[in-house]
């Protein structure tokens, strides 16, 4: 008898899951959102620790290189295997057309070791020149370098740093705006909201790129680069945040007409304690999943910005910004340095990984289609 | 629904104004106008310039410009001059329309004809093969900058031989008179602009007709019509694909405005003769009146769309009451 109780309680335990366990078993369903995530957080991760990954500061011009093509990584050297290694490059001439070509030279391997020592960076703070990898003595460029020999891949690791926060940035930007827009037009009603529709509306009567180009040149060319970066994430939150107030004001008009709303009011609770304690809850999944199926579109907006010159300056580095350097050398960038197209597959692959993580997420936070 | 036409197209007006304003704010706020770089130039002397500004009414204060600039749009639909092209811009922007018009329509019409049979096929067909590609290649779509896209094709264009890149014409028939040839070549260079534009338009439009139809299908109404034993393609273009398209309808006054502003970036990478990289190129020249126009040109074809969609779906659902 005491046996079968015991067993019941531990079946009942066993469904008794909360909201979020629940939202986090539907999204761990989600091959491709889990995907998503970790793609994102080793993106983020390579961003956080930018210095350490990169072999070269971003603004060292290896002159002796300039559009050198990616240096493989090699295993095998005359029929042996070793660790790995990589040939260095050296120029040769054609004969005829006189173009200059770059070859490995595979008489001379060169070890690629861990922890060496390089170019002194700053490490979240703290003065080192450890790097997580390098060759002793001569160069590596993992994915080639750009027309003034700067190391790609350094420059797209640190370039990241921009281009993976403005999103972030931008959003606690936008929405903090918008919801309290948003928030103060649903809650309180009457000429505030009619004041703040108004101004929504006339916000989201002009197309995003047109007014983003035309807000982005309002910021004055000599500005260091950490206030044009700053300024841009203003312009594109500025612009992002009008459409969110409203689907806020509706979220909170029909949160305001539920019956717990009515009786928290009845009961006299505070107009505070009502927003934070009965209408936010109601909230936080919806703006989770929003934000996150929005930073893609923060994403692009910079890279776009920064490919028309608009955005973010050197000696700031972006996704953007090394694009533009392709738009520069015309369209024969396929046949001639096709390498200088990785950073666009670092912005595909990052709003790849945002869309798929944001979808999961939106599945999971759907209580109402629960199979 | 009369009242409701009037009523709804009277609103715009004044969101129109506020925009006219606001366009007109934003270029104001510009650390320098084209006059000023003159007064780097040796060739002006500062009283050339001071006379420049007075000619074009730039010493004026700055509402006294706004409300002269509103008043030439209102009263002779002149949007100011074009310091830069030494034209006014209403005439400017009037060549510029007719490629803009031409390539994202071309390209609107390329993506609701694939997109469309593509939405509803992967609906019906939920988690199929094609499904699956599809939504594979949306998901890419969607995460592809168009501007990346241009640039993509037009190097494989190239490393393939072809040299049907950039602008709308070859160099030799940009001012030739029209013909056969000059018309093939426009073709030529055409298809890849719309192909760009349209791609990125397919993903998110098959992905919305997908989402509205399974969504529709999942209605009683639908299961009705199954139970009384109608045949599968009545069942799903009768009644499950008409009801499917109303939300995709009121997204479509958007696109009116994504003529401007869709193809902006790519258009510039490609070089195309249309509205965006106009704006651009004067925005980098300081060109204030024609950016300011094409500010309030863009914003005005957006509400212009809505209108449209609100009667559009007014007209197809009857359910929807204006009262």
């Amino acid at each position: 008898m005491s046996v079968a109780v015991s067993s019941d309680v531990a079946v009942q335990e066993k469904v008794s899951y909360s909201l979020w366990q629940l939202a986090l078993r539907r999204f761990k369903k989600n091959r491709l959102g889990v995907v998503g995530f970790w793609i994102l957080a080793v993106m983020y991760f390579l961003a956080l620790f930018a210095g350490f990954f990169a072999p070269y500061a971003i603004e060292t011009q290896h002159v002796e290189s300039p559009l050198q093509p990616p240096q493989g990584i090699h295993l095998v050297h005359d029929g042996g295997l070793r660790l790995p290694f990589t040939y260095p490059m050296k120029i040769e001439r054609d004969p005829v057309t006189f173009e200059k070509k770059y070859s490995e030279d595979k008489t001379n391997p060169q070890a690629i070791r861990l922890f060496v020592r390089g170019e002194t960076y700053n490490l979240l703070g703290i003065k080192t020149d450890l790097h997580l990898f390098g060759i002793e003595n001569g160069k590596y460029f993992p994915l080639g370098t750009d027309k003034l020999g700067r190391c790609l891949f350094s420059r797209m690791i640190v370039g990241s740093q921009v281009s993976l926060t403005v999103g972030i940035i931008g959003i606690l930007i936008s929405f903090t705006i918008g919801i309290i827009m948003g928030g103060i037009s649903g809650y309180y009603g009457g000429w505030v909201d009619m004041l703040i529709q108004r101004l929504t509306e006339v916000l989201m009567s002009f197309p995003r790129l047109p007014i983003l180009l035309a807000l982005s040149y309002v910021i004055p060319a000599n500005w260091p680069s950490t206030y044009v970066y700053l300024g841009i994430v203003a312009v594109l939150a500025f612009i992002g945040w009008a459409g969110l107030a409203r689907v806020v004001r509706g979220l909170v008009l029909s949160a305001k007409s539920v019956d717990y709303t009515q009786a928290a009011k009845a009961l006299g609770a505070s107009d505070l304690r009502i927003i934070l304690r009965h209408i936010v809850p109601n909230l936080t999944s919806y703006l989770i999943v929003t934000a996150s199926l929005a930073i893609p579109g923060y994403i692009l907006g910079e890279s776009a910005l920064s490919f028309l010159g608009l955005g973010v300056k050197e000696p700031m580095t972006s996704w953007g910004i090394l694009l533009a350097e392709v738009r520069e050398g015309g369209f024969g960038v396929l046949t001639r340095t096709p390498w200088l197209l990785i950073p666009g597959g670092m912005i595909i692959l990052s709003v790849l990984a945002f869309n798929f993580f944001g979808d999961a997420l939106r599945d999971a936070a759907d209580t109402q289609t629960r199979n | 629904m009369l009242t409701f036409l009037l009523k709804r197209s009277l609103s715009i007006i004044p969101t129109l104004l506020l925009v006219s304003f606001i366009s007109f704010w934003v270029i104001q706020l510009q650390p320098t106008s084209f006059i000023d770089t003159y007064l780097e130039d040796p060739r002006f002397s500062p009283e050339t310039v001071v006379r420049l500004k007075a000619q074009y009414g730039l010493d004026q204060p700055v509402m006294v410009q706004y409300f002269n600039w509103l008043w030439g749009i209102v009263t002779r639909f002149d949007l100011g001059y074009s310091f830069v092209n030494n034209r006014p811009v209403t005439s400017l922007i009037g060549e510029y329309l007719w490629w803009t018009i031409e390539v994202a329509g071309l390209s609107l019409i390329f993506s609701w004809l694939v997109a469309i049979p593509l939405g509803i096929f992967t609906a019906v067909r939920k988690n199929g093969l094609v499904d699956s590609v599809a939504s594979f290649f949306g998901y890419i779509g969607l995460a592809i900058p168009d501007f990346l896209l241009g640039l993509l094709l037009f190097s494989i264009i190239l490393g393939l031989g072809g040299t049907n890149v950039g602008g709308l014409f070859s160099n030799e028939y940009i001012d030739a008179p029209w013909s056969w040839a000059k018309f093939w070549d426009h073709l030529n260079h055409l298809w890849p602009a719309i192909l760009v534009f349209g791609l990125n338009h397919i993903a998110s439009l098959q992905r919305q007709m997908r989402a509205s139809l399974l969504d529709v299908l999942n209605q009683d109404y639908v299961r009705t019509a199954r139970s009384k034993g109608l045949a599968d393609r009545i069942v799903i273009y009768r009644h499950a694909v008409r009801n499917a398209l109303n939300p995709l309808i009121s997204s479509a006054g958007f696109t009116l405005s994504e003529l401007v502003s869709g193809t902006l970036i790519g258009a510039v990478v490609m070089n195309l003769p249309t509205l965006g990289p106009f704006m651009y190129n004067s925005l980098l020249a300081k060109d204030q009146y024609v950016v300011m126009s094409i500010l309030l040109l863009s914003a005005f074809m957006l509400m212009i769309g809505n209108l449209l969609a609100d009667i559009g779906l007014a007209a197809v659902d009857p359910r929807i009451r204006y009262d």
